[in-house]
């Protein structure tokens, strides 16, 4: 199994690990991600599928990044994880994978987390200006008229104006 | 007269004209933009703008029960919504750690399949109609017009179906349902092969897609590819037999695969991938007679409604019904990713869960999204025709690209 490799060949890397329903996951250190990532790539895991957060709210640290590969010769799957705390970044797998510049471009733009040495840094889904990140747990589902950039309309607007940042 | 003060624009090259494809344009396949840099008619730049179709999907689904979602799966790829019910329900499936009943697993994978031909024919015409062959796009439609007469008599909607249920199926098909399916099954290759008679060989057709969006196994890797995107540039990946989920083994089918991953290749193993589903569409008729009458729902009350008339007469169903709808299904804790073939690639659901009635977070992968994002690749340095030709074979659907 590649987990058991990765913790040989980087010791220290995995801070946890568990498996549900047949899922595996590791929880990798922020500082190591770089260096597991070259790894599990060199041993086949050769396809980033996907990219997304998950929002802890009051949880410490918040953030966890979750990061899907797939090894297309074993059929393997491996979920990894990084845990981030608000407005901390995460280095930027975009040197490995050409399917991280989007998928770290909508993390980012939609829950707020940096990414580091990511080559072109924009909003993907919302607009430059937006107030605030809508994935993120205190985000309102209902966030009153966004397009209101005055005081103008619902009363519930400056709450969504507030969470930029 | 007052001095007109008119800011130029700022370019970096005074040579370089910048073109807007869409929001709003015939050839964007729904709403998204696309901002090109030319000179002359090639393009040096590609500057996709997404997000004109962002409902905030995976944000409204931490606000719904796991069944609530159900309808939202309909309008991500709304041109085989079936293939996205069944590829939710499956996932939340994973998370409960139970299977829906025999013959519900043929019949999601009789309606999948018929949804990949729709998704086929859709992607096939519209990308013949934009590159300027309208007719291949009339014979398909007939077609397609009797997928979605098979859909409804199956889920009572055309587009919208919400066909599925957790642990099962809304209901059985109806009797005539099987007699229009075998005329389909009849109808439908001849459809293709004529589809095939008027582009396969077609000079025109071959001169705009041969070449064109070609792309390196590797490469395609590498951006995420999944589905005949990827098959086309001749990696043999299909979930349904790399992964098998819904019995896909006990089928009898082929993956076809092309070799240089061009806008033709895709066409090829689109085409190709029809005839197969058409395979498994018999196999399914073969085995619903096989299997006979039966649930198409699992018959546990904590995770689907029981039947109306029980409800009515018996004091515990009408208690099973209003806690399943008041309180949701008793969820674990956990988090599971399921990944299912779907008509454009890898379908996959991400879902975590805090033991309530709704999802902590749900994330949805959808297949066009990682192949779009290499569009400026793609058609860096080739004409605005290309672009055309490119995107068209992509297979871009704005509902489930924007969420």
């Amino acid at each position: 199994m590649v987990i058991e490799r990765i913790d040989e060949q980087l010791p220290g890397a995995i801070l946890d690990r568990h498996a549900f329903r047949g899922d595996q996951t590791i929880v990798v250190d922020r500082a190591a991600l770089l260096g597991v990532v070259d790894f599990i790539y060199r041993e086949g895991f050769q396809q980033l599928m996907d990219v997304t957060a998950v929002d802890g709210g009051q949880r410490d640290p918040r953030f966890d990044v979750v990061y899907h590969f797939l090894n297309l010769t074993s059929q393997e799957r491996l979920r990894l994880k990084v845990r981030v705390a608000d407005q901390e970044s995460v280095p930027s797998l975009t040197g490995r994978f050409k399917s991280a510049d989007w998928a770290e471009r909508e993390v980012a733009d939609l829950f707020g987390i940096p990414f580091d040495g990511h080559p072109d840094p924009r909003r993907l889904i919302m607009w430059e200006d937006y107030p605030g990140h809508p994935l993120r747990k205190d985000y309102p589902l209902d966030g009153g008229d966004a397009f209101c950039s005055q005081d103008i309309g619902a009363s519930y607007a400056p709450d969504a104006r507030s969470l930029n940042g | 007269m007052a001095e007109l003060n008119v800011e130029t624009p700022r370019t970096s090259d005074a040579d370089r004209m910048i073109v807007n494809m869409g929001p709003s344009h015939p050839v964007t396949h729904g709403t998204l933009h696309i901002v090109l840099e030319l000179e002359g008619e090639v393009i040096v730049k590609a500057t996709p703008q997404i997000g004109y179709l962002h409902r905030g999907v995976e944000k409204l689904g931490e606000n719904l029960t796991y069944q609530q979602f159900i309808p939202l799966t309909d309008r991500l790829n709304y041109c085989s919504s079936l293939m996205n019910n069944v590829g939710y329900t499956l996932a939340v499936e994973k998370l409960l750690g139970i299977q829906d009943p025999p013959r519900s697993r043929v019949l999601r994978v009789l309606c999948s399949e018929l949804a990949r031909i729709g998704d086929h024919l859709v992607c096939i015409g519209i990308n013949a109609v934009d590159i300027g062959a309208f007719t291949a796009f009339l014979y398909l439609f007939k077609e397609r017009e009797t997928i979605y007469d098979l859909f409804e008599m199956m889920a009572g909607q055309r587009l919208h179906s919400s066909f599925t249920r957790i642990g099962g199926l809304f209901r059985d098909i109806p009797p005539e349902f099987v007699p229009l399916c075998e005329q389909f099954l009849e109808s439908c290759p001849r459809a293709v092969d004529e589809m095939e008679r008027l582009l396969t060989h077609n000079p025109i057709w071959a001169d705009r897609t041969k070449g064109v969006g070609a792309i390196a196994p590797e490469n395609a890797i590498n951006w995420g590819y999944t589905g005949p995107c990827l098959r086309a540039a001749g990696v043999a990946q299909d979930l349904r037999v790399a992964q098998p989920y819904l019995d896909y083994e006990t089928y009898d089918f082929d993956v076809p695969v092309g070799t240089t991953g061009d806008v033709y290749d895709r066409y090829l193993v689109r085409t190709e991938e029809m005839r197969q589903s058409l395979r498994i569409v018999r196999q399914c008729l073969d085995k619903l007679k096989e299997i006979g009458p039966g649930p198409v729902i699992v018959d546990d009350y904590k995770i689907a409604l029981p039947p109306k008339e029980k409800v009515y007469t018996r004091m515990e169903s009408l208690i099973h019904h209003f806690k399943l709808i008041m309180h949701g299904i008793d969820m674990p804790v956990g988090e599971v990713y399921s990944a299912t073939e779907a008509a454009n690639g890898e379908l996959g659901f991400y879902l975590v869960s805090d033991g309530t009635k709704a999802p902590y977070r749900i994330h949805v992968r959808p297949p066009c999204f990682p192949i779009f994002s290499s569009f400026d690749e793609q058609v860096k340095g080739r004409l605005i025709a290309d672009a055309v030709s490119i995107l068209g074979a992509m297979n871009i659907i704005a509902g489930e690209l924007d969420r």
